[in-house]
């Protein structure tokens, strides 16, 4: 029992990360109909804003010490912050300490404009073009965005730590009555899953309550006659695709933490996220969140040893499995609608 | 001639005549000239050329004429190189077998691939033709180790059985004696040219290979296959059924794939994983449409154009960059330098990706028609007229 609610807590983050990248990648999809291969690759931007932003913060001049001496015998070097000479020590080491949580502040506006500028450039032309050729010139982009990455921060991955207070384990298990350090946990992974939820939440709320959601959905729907009733459809599609940018580039700034962000991280979500949003059902908000934490969650369990031992190498195949079998099985995914994506 | 029409001929002749004549053609500059880096007529990048060009060819079959944009074609291509290897380890370094077996099994592993894919169109075909290779790339990683020696990559061993190896016969990949490896070079003045067995092996097959795909373009068959990339609703009611047509393309163009890959291992007997993985999908995919999708030239062009640029671009690095600027004042230079830098030497994908969308967006027809393109404006007004008469094959030179 103990081993079963380990696992499901461990499929939770990827799953979550899974359920954010193919939220955006279907809010692209339905409203703009548009298949976004660049979509793992702001994913990844997203991760490299919280790099940045822990870049910028520790930026520091160096003064010497003229009491302490280095192994070489030279005055010691001391390195401060900028901040921390201007806020204080205390403030300012605590505001580096919570970079990362900070970056979310700094990533929606960047996101949303790197959204915007990529819709209006590059995406908007391709509209009346083929679904092979918008895949093809949004991978031709995703490598050009992964390049420039490169370009600036190198192959390496960049380490970004969560703030100190979230860096420990919570042990699960004592809730539940188990022995102590069975199920633990670590905090910021339950704090990235309680992120997601909150986002896909968010998203969920604002296409449902608000005016806008509902002519977007609307225009989801049948777009042509939102368009004769005299909305300028247009643009609230561009938004929505500058929102979904934001959703995945969160889901980047928190995942950083979790795994050092490198700059094809996106591409390796990417694939995922597509079988993801394919399992789910083309055009499914509510399918692609279901399959990501689905798929999460069997990752997992399928990564245990004792089912390891029983079919070797399954953790590395079951995703393709799963949704290949979905695929004959229920050609529209689990929730798909009738008429997306069949011509 | 060969039962084609006139241009096909002269087109085949044309291609003919630069792969039997590219150790010249590639190597235009003087070996110690300053221009000697411009040079592709090394045996390596050669082969790599022609393999690739296979390779193209056989995807082109699939999507230039189907539609049918698979993902994952990568797989038969490591297929293909572990099957051949396997064969180097068994029976010995005569690379006939290997390649035979490489063909058959990358066939069958299509059949079975294309049978289940080819149940969905679209976006939903390429996503399973991709979680099929991520299978195949995973697996081989994994739990196929004794059969695909992991991340080490399988290679011949001395301890390996080789049961038809005699020892008059070399300890490298041959034909009937004839090494892979072996290069005549040819020195003409301050010119020198290598002629390599390897390569002339595999600029034949895939002169071969070529003539086969005009055939089919040709043929009852190709037709049936662009009309399928047409309008599939209308030949469903007409009343055919369009899978066994597209699983066949889907085979022969796995064939094609494996084949290069038994190719590959033939020129140097090693296979990894990573020649699966999906960015080696993404490659040919890209090389097809950079030359031009559904025309016959345009993926072996694709293929050479990204392969020639790939060597040239990374080889270029910042001390090649000074001695090209070296004439223009030091802030100049720099400037020079520091703009150009991150487009050549390890950059070259970024050159790649700005030169793909670039293609994508303003020449969705590829190299091939940006070629018909100018060749229209040269001819002038008069060829116009008779242009679109001249379908799409025309060749780009």
């Amino acid at each position: 029992m103990d081993v079963i609610i380990l696992q499901l807590l461990n499929g939770l983050d990827k799953g979550s990360a899974y359920a954010l990248i193919a939220l955006g990648l279907t809010l692209i999809f339905g409203t703009l109909g548009v298949v976004n291969f660049a979509h793992g690759a702001l994913f990844m931007l997203g991760a490299f804003c919280a790099v940045t932003l822990q870049k910028i913060l520790s930026l520091s001049f160096e003064t010497i010490d003229p009491t302490k001496t280095d192994f070489l015998g030279n005055p010691a070097k001391i390195k401060t912050p900028y901040i921390e000479s201007w806020f204080g020590p205390e403030l300012g080491s605590s505001i580096i300490d919570w970079s990362v949580p900070l970056a979310i502040l700094f990533a929606i506006p960047i996101m949303i404009g790197v959204g915007y500028i990529m819709e209006r450039g590059l995406i908007k032309h391709f509209y009346k073009r083929p679904h092979a050729d918008q895949i093809l010139v949004t991978f031709g982009l995703a490598i050009v965005i992964q390049e420039v990455i490169k370009q600036f921060y190198g192959a390496n991955p960049i380490p970004t730590p969560a703030p100190d207070a979230f860096r420990g384990s919570f042990d699960f298990g004592t809730l539940l009555g188990f022995d102590p350090n069975v199920v633990i946990y670590p905090y910021w992974r339950l704090v990235y899953f309680f992120f997601a939820a909150l986002i896909i939440a968010a998203v969920f709320g604002f296409l449902q309550f608000t005016t806008f959601g509902m002519v977007v959905r609307a225009g989801m729907a049948d777009r042509e006659t939102v368009g004769l009733l005299g909305i300028n459809i247009d643009r609230r599609f561009t938004i929505m695709f500058g929102i979904a940018a934001a959703v995945a580039g969160l889901a980047g700034v928190m995942y950083a933490p979790i795994n050092s962000p490198n700059y094809h991280m996106g591409m390796d979500f990417l694939v995922l996220s597509f079988v993801v949003v394919v399992v789910g059902g083309m055009g499914s908000l509510p399918g692609a969140v279901l399959a990501g934490f689905l798929l999460g969650i069997l990752e997992s369990f399928s990564s245990m040893n004792e089912i390891k031992q029983i079919l070797p190498g399954i953790d590395q195949i079951i995703i393709y499995l799963v949704a290949i079998i979905i695929l004959l099985v229920r050609p529209r995914g689990l929730m798909g609608r009738k008429g997306v994506m069949e011509d | 001639m060969l039962g084609l029409e006139k241009k096909d001929t002269s087109l085949l002749i044309i291609v003919a005549i630069l792969t039997m004549c590219a150790p010249f053609i590639l190597n235009p500059f003087p070996a110690d000239s300053a221009m000697a880096q411009f040079n592709a007529g090394y045996p390596d990048l050669m082969q790599r050329f022609v393999i690739f060009g296979i390779f193209a060819i056989g995807f082109n079959i699939l999507f230039g004429l189907t539609g049918y944009l698979s993902f994952g074609h990568a797989a038969f291509l490591g297929i293909g190189s572990y099957s051949a290897v396997w064969m180097f380890k068994l029976l010995g370094y005569n690379i006939l077998p290997g390649i035979f077996l490489s063909v058959i099994t990358s066939g069958l592993f299509a059949l079975l691939i294309g049978y289940i894919s080819l149940r969905r169109s679209g976006i939903y075909f390429s996503i399973l033709t991709l979680a099929f290779a991520q299978m195949s790339f995973a697996l081989a990683y994994s739990v196929l180790t004794p059969l695909t020696n992991g991340e080490t990559g399988l290679q011949v061993y001395n301890s390996d059985p080789q049961y038809f190896h005699s020892d008059a016969m070399p300890n490298i990949p041959h034909l009937f004696g004839q090494e892979m490896q072996s290069t005549y070079t040819l020195d003409a003045g301050a010119w020198s040219f290598d002629f390599n067995t390897g390569y002339y092996l595999c600029a034949l097959i895939m002169l071969g290979m070529f003539y086969l795909a005009i055939r089919i373009f040709r043929s009852p068959f190709g037709l049936m296959l662009k009309a399928i990339k047409t309008n599939q609703t209308r030949l469903n009611y007409t009343g055919l059924n369009p899978r066994p047509y597209t699983l066949a393309a889907f085979v022969i163009s796995g064939m094609y794939a494996g084949l290069a890959g038994g190719l590959m291992a033939s020129m140097d007997p090693l296979a990894g994983a990573e020649r699966m993985q999906w960015t080696a999908s993404g490659e040919v995919v890209l090389m097809t449409i950079l030359g031009g999708a559904g025309t016959l030239i345009g993926p072996v062009l694709g293929a050479g154009f990204i392969k020639y640029f790939e060597n040239i671009f990374s080889k270029i690095n910042d001390t090649v960059l000074h001695q090209w600027f070296a004439f223009l004042p030091d802030g100049i230079e720099d400037f020079l330098i520091a703009i150009v830098h991150p487009f050549v030497g390890k950059g070259w994908h970024l050159t790649l990706g700005l030169m793909f969308m670039a293609i994508v967006i303003f020449l969705p027809g590829g190299l091939v028609e940006g070629g018909q393109k100018i060749a229209r404006k040269i001819r002038g007004k008069k060829a116009e007229d008779d242009a679109p008469a001249a379908s799409d094959t025309t060749p780009a030179e």
